[in-house]
């Protein structure tokens, strides 16, 4: 390459991941935000259809999907409410020190978050465990005897009937487990590339947008947690 | 370390936001969660449910606005979708409603 053309090259280029489309980091950068929220969107939308399917039976079988909420145990739904907090809250952290040029902090907030996760996922393993115990789980084995617990008063509940919030509860919460199994492996992958001095204060653009993927994750169970454990308690 | 820089030269404009802001962001929502469980156990009959979910909304609009920068972009084009996803979302949900609960006719 001819020295005078190197040159240029080098001027146009100030960091060697801004790609050549883009006018500056800002603008990639701005790119990249916008197509990952174009994604949360169809997240969004996939998971809303699950919440309008729950809306639906909760007004049309009311009382059955209210004793199927009352056996859920409200203690491991809340520990994994503040656990996906806290996360949410070591995401920010690792995306700030990476902002003031301190990737060793942000490798750690990282590991965290990928820690407090499988804290999360764990948690659910035992609700799952005594679902199966319990033989509540939707299928050929499915078994329930209890009622619906009205302020006291004690109505019962068609066995069929209790079976479709159990079919919700295994969708809507395992469809997030997924969706959590997937942002463990993409901030440890993460993780991995900070080590190896991918990212700076001048780009970091990924450690974002899987930011942005984990809150979803987190709004979406800040969801769950009061219509699948909460609001039937009281009715 | 292959894109170590001087930190001054900052290529992105963007807000960044103090750690004290997401600490303050993060403890409102633990104390949140744990208002929004304890109300559970109180009855307040069809109000259950009204309060659990506006406290879930108030959690998650922190969460978008704080954790997720919406608050600090200044990209109208971002903000735009952000709003369209809730949006048709708001559209999914109140249509679908309103067909199911008036079929009394049935």
């Amino acid at each position: 390459m001819a020295d005078s053309q190197a040159t240029i090259v080098e001027a146009e280029v100030q960091n060697p991941e801004l790609r050549h489309h883009f006018a500056d980091m800002e603008q990639q950068k701005n790119a990249a935000s916008l197509g990952m929220w174009l994604f949360l969107v169809t997240e969004i939308m996939f998971f809303g259809g699950m919440f309008c399917a729950y809306l639906v039976y909760r007004t049309s079988h009311f009382a059955a999907l209210a004793a199927g909420s009352q056996t859920l145990d409200i203690k491991w739904g809340a520990i994994n409410t503040a656990v996906l907090i806290v996360s949410s809250v070591t995401v920010v952290l690792a995306i700030n020190a990476i902002q003031h040029g301190k990737p060793r902090t942000t490798i750690n907030y990282l590991v965290i978050t990928v820690l407090l996760g499988l804290v999360f996922l764990g948690i659910k393993s035992i609700e799952y465990t005594n679902k199966f115990e319990e033989h509540h789980v939707p299928g050929a084995g499915f078994h329930f005897t209890g009622t619906f617990d009205d302020n006291g008063k004690q109505i019962p509940v068609a066995e069929n009937e209790v079976q479709l919030f159990f079919s919700l509860y295994f969708a809507m919460t395992g469809m997030h487990a997924l969706h959590m199994i997937i942002g463990i492996g993409i901030m440890t992958t993460l993780a991995v590339m900070t080590w190896k001095g991918r990212f700076s204060a001048q780009y970091y653009t990924p450690i974002e947008n899987a930011g942005l993927y984990w809150h979803l994750v987190d709004i979406i169970w800040i969801y769950l947690f009061p219509l699948l454990y909460l609001i039937s308690r009281h009715t | 370390m292959a894109n170590e820089h001087n930190s001054k030269t900052h290529a992105s404009s963007e807000h960044t936001v103090s750690v004290g802001i997401y600490l303050l962001i993060g403890i409102t929502l633990l104390i949140l969660t744990g208002a929004t469980t304890a109300i559970a156990f109180v009855n307040l009959g069809p109000f259950n449910a009204a309060v659990a979910l506006t406290i879930a909304t108030i959690k998650a609009l922190l969460v978008i606005l704080f954790f997720m920068h919406v608050k600090y972009t200044h990209e109208k084009m971002t903000r735009a979708v952000v709003v369209s996803g809730f949006f048709f979302l708001a559209i999914l949900l109140a249509l679908s409603m309103s067909d199911y609960m008036t079929r009394a006719w049935r």
